[in-house]
């Protein structure tokens, strides 16, 4: 997908939450990173979705099963229970739909995990408030009219859409900045604060 | 459609596709190649005869082919190359009729994407072809004569069963890779549908599941005019000693259009006008693109048996894969082990990537492994046959990939 932001940190804690031997579709896959950790460490069957042609072609070319095509208008092709673990890591704010694609991700696969840039951080209000200008860091490097990131959410926010699509929430965590798990436990709201990232593993 | 070529500015011009070349030749295709080619050829009968789709017996019947590079002691790096409509089995070698390089040797060979050096690389002439496999301009055994318009149809999927057989008489069990365009690519499906315990990995290219009804439109026309010239005899002019050239040079011309794009023909002719500094208020070839189009009707007709157009542009218009399975493509692969790599033109609008995605979408479908590689280009359907960078590098790495999953030596020199 177009919408990467410049830090993928979170590749590791994606990997470490995925079962050794698993099916995989990877959504956004980019050049194919992850999907080439998963496939080499944990031996799984992994599939890619990625928009960009470069994308799409850099995959193909290192061995990766990948196609193109988008969140919004491809997973509908996909059968029921099709993957033991969807991934939708850092696009789902690019996505025309959030909360179709979210409902697209539950039924193809038993596992879904997906991992967003968190507007709610403290950095971004702090620009809003004194700056009254749409945040650009260098995490999220683009200006508002040229963003592929069309559907920003807070942590609360995306978590309020999983209550409403009765999905179950296994597993959540706030990441900072390079993508490390902020190492305590706290209330939403202080992880809505720190929260450069966040990562859910969710299941229908 | 294999043989297309590259726009070129004139036909006189150095000519790098299949069919631009500067010398026209000569005389027609030598018949010879026709009963025993140039070629190695395997003949069938008895046991081995071939039931075809149209419930016909092809009994004897023979089948035309080359290899390139040594079959390994597993018997596991075989390759078949699936040709298009136009094309012959001399993937990778020179051409006996026009002494032209192989037709895909920038893609076959030593140190090429389908490197021979690696894997053993066939190419057969499809059943219906007209260079020493059973078609139309072959012997009928029975009556000595050519078959002519008495050879039953044959369809895609006859073709592929053909093949089979062959690589049962070679003593290939299993393919590593089948890999074709456009007729060759609907070959490819036919084959992992049919076959899919004996295709490790699929390169279907630029085609489709199912011909279009734009396309057997263009097909119609094609042999229209081959059947209007009078030449025709009702397709038995070897007898009559005469050969309908024209229709045929005609045929080639329309369905020459549509292997291009507008863009690329532009680029190549534009209005440019031929040898001339003004136009001559005549029907002469005024345009650099009518000469151009004459020169490759012209060449066609010396190499191609006209009915064997007939039956091959058939085979494409009647070949449907989903509607042998109640219509549900996805169901042609359910189960399929096979690795399938799909790969589409952005400026082809015969076989346009909209086929391709609906073939991904079947395949996803049937939970198939798939990649799908959509390559920027403005050469039309031709692009496949021509030097295209990305296209390379997606066959490399897809066969790299599918090769360290077999368990056999990769581009890259290391075995998994």
């Amino acid at each position: 997908m177009s919408g990467k932001t410049s830090v993928r940190g979170d590749h590791r804690l994606v990997a470490d939450l995925v079962e050794p031997g698993s099916r995989v579709l990877d959504i956004g896959c980019g050049d194919g990173e992850l999907l080439d950790l998963l496939v080499r460490e944990k031996q799984v069957d992994g599939r890619g979705i990625e928009i960009s042609q470069a994308g799409v072609n850099a995959c193909v070319a290192r061995g990766l099963s990948v196609v193109q095509g988008d969140a919004d208008s491809d997973l509908a092709d996909y059968p029921d229970d099709a993957f033991d673990f969807v991934i939708l890591s850092q696009t789902l704010q690019a996505t025309r739909a959030p909360r179709v694609v979210l409902d697209q991700l539950l039924r193809i696969g038993s596992n879904v995990i997906v991992s967003f840039p968190n507007f709610g951080v403290w950095r971004n209000r702090l620009q809003l408030m004194f700056l009254g200008r749409m945040p650009v860091t260098d995490y999220l490097p683009y200006s508002w009219y040229d963003t592929p990131n069309i559907h920003f959410c807070t942590i609360r926010d995306f978590v309020s859409m999983c209550e409403e699509t009765d999905a179950h929430m296994v597993k959540a965590m706030a990441l900072n900045a390079r993508g490390e798990p902020v190492g305590f436990t706290a209330p939403w709201w202080v992880w809505n604060l720190i929260g450069e990232q966040a990562l859910f593993l969710l299941k229908r | 459609m294999t043989q297309e070529t590259s726009p070129e500015p004139t036909p006189n011009s150095e000519a790098k596709g299949e069919t631009g070349g500067t010398q026209a030749s000569a005389s027609p295709a030598p018949l010879s190649e026709m009963d025993a080619p140039s070629s190695q050829v395997r003949a069938f009968g008895g046991d081995t005869a071939l039931r075809l789709d149209s419930g016909a017996l092809l009994d004897p019947w023979q089948i035309a082919y080359e290899t390139y590079g040594t079959l390994n002691a597993e018997r596991s790096n075989a390759v078949l190359i699936c040709h298009a409509l136009t094309g012959d089995q001399y993937v990778a070698s020179s051409n006996p009729i026009t002494s032209k390089p192989g037709w895909w040797s920038m893609l076959v060979g030593p140190g090429r994407p389908v490197d021979t050096n690696l894997y053993y690389v066939i190419c057969a002439n499809v059943l219906g072809g007209c260079l020493g496999t059973t078609g139309p301009a072959s012997t009928n055994p029975a009556t000595g004569k050519r078959w002519g318009l008495d050879l039953p149809l044959v369809t895609i999927k006859d073709m592929v069963h053909a093949q089979a057989i062959l690589l049962d008489h070679l003593g290939i069990e299993t393919l590593f890779a089948v890999i074709g365009g456009s007729m060759g690519g609907m070959q490819v499906l036919q084959w992992a549908s049919s076959y899919p315990e004996r295709v490790f990995a699929a390169l279907p290219i630029a085609t489709a599941a199912r011909h279009s009804s734009q396309n057997i439109a263009f097909h119609e026309v094609g042999r229209q005019a081959v059947m209007a010239d009078p030449n025709w005899c009702g397709g038995r002019y070897f007898e009559k000693g005469v050969r309908p050239s024209k229709g045929l040079a005609v045929a080639r011309m329309a369905a020459h259009i549509t292997y291009l794009s507008d863009p690329a023909l532009h680029r190549k002719f534009g209005r440019n006008l031929q040898d001339r500094d003004a136009v001559t208020f005549g029907f002469d070839a005024d345009f650099q693109i009518e000469s151009y189009l004459r020169h490759q009707g012209m060449t066609f007709v010396d190499r191609f048996d006209p009915n064997s157009y007939l039956y091959l542009t058939r085979a494409m218009d009647y070949f449907d894969l989903g509607a042998d399975f109640g219509g549900t493509l996805a169901r042609a692969f359910l189960h399929s082990a096979t690795r399938f790599c799909v790969m589409s033109f952005t400026s082809d609008w015969l076989f346009p990537t909209s086929e391709s995605k609906a073939i991904v979408r079947a395949l996803n479908a049937a939970a198939a492994n798939v990649s799908f590689v959509e390559v920027e280009s403005d050469r039309g359907h031709d692009a496949f046959l021509l030097d295209e960078p990305e296209m390379f590098r997606t066959v490399v790495g897809f066969l790299t990939g599918a090769a360290h999953a077999r368990g056999i030596a990769a581009p890259n020199g290391g075995a998994a």
